[in-house]
């Protein structure tokens, strides 16, 4: 258990190493550089900026003091269009908004969910089944900048119970929430529902039944440690980008989340702000993919011994 | 089951009842005399002297003032400002401003002329590389220090009189000054405030940072809180010195990038205007509330780059004929809404009167094609329009390849790039016409023209016109305000008659405006000064 954990600590480490490299070396080969504006900047002022910067030294240099900069001094860097303002500030500020709303719509997915997932399972073929998993499949059919609006004007023009957008107040956040949690519920019902009734059809529930146990006993007890499986694997990396924020959805409903930082970075060729992102998610991902495994190892017993 | 029926309940029951607060935001800034406003994006920054974009001057104009201030129903009427009286010399090449002795930051520090001269060494010093600096070129050896070639501020025409008395001496004869002034790089910065945070050519300093205690500013409004991607807000200056005919007691700025959640957002009463309006909500608010909507002219003009290094784009007659088989009005009528032809590159303003050349001609176009050696679009090569993935840009392009086709036979392509991308192949001439937009620095021809220079920046043609280039330069020494506008009308007649840019259409600003919004009235520069604005409850 100590030993997988460890290897799996230092093959995050070289793994976050090689991520960092390469969006070094990508981001820098994108056409154009921090300083491309609508508006021409005169080319003596762009020399300045270039040297103030650090963007002048040789790239590889430029590699060598980032990466010192960040390993020793936890210091992601600086924003080129923004002058005095720093990466980790970017962060700092909008990730809680982001961690909230990620956390919300992660109890919406798995409260709704998982449980129709099972449903469906338990009542295979039946009318609840179908409509359960056609809902699920419209919800993974329809893009959030769909459901999103659809909802706005929905519950927030016509019905008048919420804000369109803002973030202001405990019920700015029930719609952006709803948007990105359903369509994570509608990927969840669909694995569990899967994993349940590969399950279900196995020799030990067989045997179970056989036995005499009750029906929701065997799907309690027997069937959902198992049956869940699929859906944790998927839980783990969606977790990490549900709380690292949407673009689509930070836009529709005006959230002062990460997810826009993602985009807006890549167009600003914001190098230092995107290689710090980068670095947060790489890191977010890596710790939810070992959650899972820990978690893995926990439900099911042929890994725990394996381990 | 029970348990989560009785849960569903209670919440239907809470939405239910929070629908019927009433009162929405603009209700609320309404009777609190918050004026709410969408402002398109996230401000890069509040200092006067770093950012050069629309939406951080929204906010720098509820801030900062300069000597003078513009009027809030005449275009291009200026108004006293931080300045009692502003005077030139008859060659109109040196100003003396008479600063108001009672003028005051919004800390209560004294307002001097000292803050003035301060203000313009600030943005000139080489070390700081403001983007704007060129703005101030306007003065007297000002690109000699900028440009490093001088480390003597007092080359430069700024003079220090006394307390309350400035002295600037220009280049050359500016009877424009005034308009020029109007811009938020030549307002002053609070010396002891920005000594305070840092040296004086410091970058990134923070001065304007709200945490680092309250920003000094010295307009109607100072800085109040300012939640990154969420909101920025100013109140009232009580030491302003006319803080008691400013009606409003705060604007609140919402970065909203997506136009449609934007006029959501106005429709459910979260704002008193929004930045922008989509081409199709538009039409629909046109049809339903037309109350709300404003359409506006907006000093600014879209038109194609064409590369003119590259064949056949080096042959003004290909120019040309291009642009007169441009149907401006179809497009308009589909994509822009409110827009207006552009028979020329500088939209009209008072006394200046852009050539009549350009129009829809398309039996013109074909002779002019058929004389530069392509009858029929024969032997045309293949051509690329280059545009950013922005919303109507493409579209335009549609139409403008469909006209190409049908009026004089040639086949264009569409290239879309990524906006960094564009910018970046369009500044290093890598292209053959590229989809681009210009909006006026200040109320004057001069911003539309200067920019077709040889060696300018934001040139990007390749065009190079000696004339051209002569009769601006003759402009700069003309003292007489009709006598310069008749020579940069001549000046425009060279560009339009050359077309290195195919103008498209004059711009319109598209927006809603709460009907209980007064004070706000059509401007060109869409410069609004927000203490003139009260709402009518």
């Amino acid at each position: 258990m100590f030993r997988l954990l460890a290897s799996r600590l230092i093959q995050g480490v070289f793994t976050l190493l090689l991520l960092f490299t390469l969006t070094f070396v990508l981001v820098r080969l994108m056409p154009g550089n921090p300083y491309v504006t609508e508006k021409a900047i005169p080319a003596h002022v762009l020399e300045m900026r270039k040297k103030e910067a650090g963007l002048g030294e040789p790239q590889i240099v430029q590699y060598g003091i980032y990466l010192r900069n960040v390993v020793l001094n936890q210091d992601l860097g600086i924003l080129f269009k923004k002058d005095g303002v720093r990466v980790t500030e970017v962060i700092k500020s909008s990730f809680p908004v982001s961690l909230t709303l990620g956390l919300l719509s992660m109890g919406i997915a798995l409260i709704v969910g998982i449980p129709a997932g099972v449903v469906a399972a338990v009542r295979k073929n039946s009318l609840v089944d179908y409509s359960l998993m056609s809902g699920a499949m419209i919800g993974i059919c329809l893009p959030s900048f769909v459901i999103g609006p659809f909802l706005a004007v929905t519950f927030g023009l016509h019905l008048g119970w919420l804000n369109v957008a803002g973030w202001n107040t405990w019920s700015d956040w029930v719609l952006p929430a709803l948007t990105l949690g359903l369509i994570n519920a509608a990927y969840l019902a669909r694995l569990s529902r899967g994993g349940m009734l590969e399950i279900l059809t196995q020799d030990f529930i067989r045997t179970a039944r056989a036995k005499g146990v009750p029906g929701h006993r065997v799907i309690t007890r027997h069937t959902l440690r198992g049956g869940l499986l699929p859906a944790i694997t998927f839980l783990g990396p969606a977790f990490a980008g549900m709380i690292s924020g949407s673009f689509v959805i930070e836009t529709i409903f005006q959230i002062p989340g990460m997810g826009q930082h993602f985009v807006n970075a890549i167009t600003d060729r914001e190098y230092d702000l995107i290689q710090g992102l980068v670095l947060f998610y790489g890191i977010l991902i890596l710790a939810a993919n070992m959650a899972v495994d820990l978690l893995q190892i926990a439900i099911n017993p042929r890994l725990r011994n394996a381990s | 089951m029970i348990f989560t029926t009785r849960i569903v309940c209670l919440l239907v029951a809470t939405l239910a009842l929070a629908a019927c607060r009433k009162e929405t935001n603009a209700d609320r800034g309404t009777r609190e005399g918050v004026f709410i406003v969408g402002n398109s994006n996230e401000p890069k920054g509040l200092d006067p002297h770093q950012v050069t974009g629309v939406l951080e001057s929204n906010i720098l104009r509820a801030l900062f003032e300069g000597l003078v201030t513009g009027d809030g129903e005449v275009d291009g009427q200026m108004n006293p400002g931080a300045a009692l009286r502003l005077e030139p010399d008859e060659t109109a090449t040196v100003w003396t401003a008479y600063l108001r002795p009672d003028g005051k930051w919004s800390d209560g520090a004294e307002l001097t002329a000292h803050d003035f001269a301060f203000a313009y060494e600030r943005i000139l010093s080489p070390k700081l590389a403001a983007k704007y600096a060129d703005m101030l070129y306007f003065l007297r050896g000002a690109e000699e220090f900028n440009k490093e070639k001088t480390k003597d501020f007092s080359t430069v025409g700024v003079e220090v009189i006394d307390k309350h008395t400035l002295r600037l001496t220009l280049r050359g004869p500016t009877p424009y000054f005034p308009q020029l002034l109007q811009h938020y790089t030549w307002a002053p910065v609070p010396r002891h405030a920005v000594l305070k945070a840092g040296k004086i050519d410091q970058i990134g300093t923070n001065w304007t940072k709200p945490k680092a205690g309250v920003m000094v500013s010295n307009g109607p409004f100072r800085l109040k809180s300012w939640r990154v991607n969420d909101h920025l807000e100013v109140e009232r200056n009580p030491h302003y010195w006319d803080a008691k005919n400013v009606s409003i007691n705060g604007v609140r700025f919402l970065p909203i990038s997506n136009s449609y959640t934007e006029s959501r957002m106005f429709r459910a009463g979260q704002l008193h205007a929004t930045y922008g309006l989509p081409p199709e909500m538009v039409k629909y608010f046109k049809a339903n509330e037309p109350k709300l909507l404003r359409q506006e002219p907006y000093v600014g003009v879209l038109f194609y780059r064409c590369n003119v290094t590259r064949k056949p784009l080096n042959d003004p007659r290909v120019r040309r004929a291009l642009s007169l088989a441009i149907d401006q009005q179809a497009i308009i009528d589909s994509v822009l809404p409110g827009y207006t032809k552009s028979y020329a590159m500088v939209p009209p303003m008072a006394g200046y009167h852009p050539p009549q050349v350009l129009k829809f001609d398309p039996a013109a176009a074909k002779a002019l094609m058929a004389e530069a050696g392509f009858a029929g679009g024969k032997g045309f090569p293949r051509l690329k329009i280059l545009l950013a993935s922005k919303e109507t840009a493409a579209t335009m392009a549609q139409a403008v390849q469909s006209m190409w086709r049908e009026h004089l036979g040639i086949e264009v392509e569409i290239e879309n790039k990524e906006w960094t991308a564009y910018l970046d192949a369009m500044q290093r001439l890598e292209y053959d016409f590229a989809a681009s937009g210009w909006i006026g620095d200040y109320l004057d021809p001069l911003t539309f023209l200067e920019m077709w220079m040889p060696g300018n920046g934001n040139n990007n043609t390749g065009w190079d016109n000696k004339e051209f280039a002569a009769l601006i330069e003759e402009s700069f020494k003309e003292a007489d305000a009709a006598a310069r506008f008749r020579t940069l009308e001549k000046a425009e007649k060279i560009l339009v008659d050359e077309v290195p840019a195919l103008p498209l259409a004059w711009y319109s600003r598209n927006y809603l405006l709460d009907p209980r919004v007064k004070g706000w009235s059509p401007l060109l520069l869409d410069n609004h000064p927000y203490q003139k604005v009260r709402f009518e409850r």
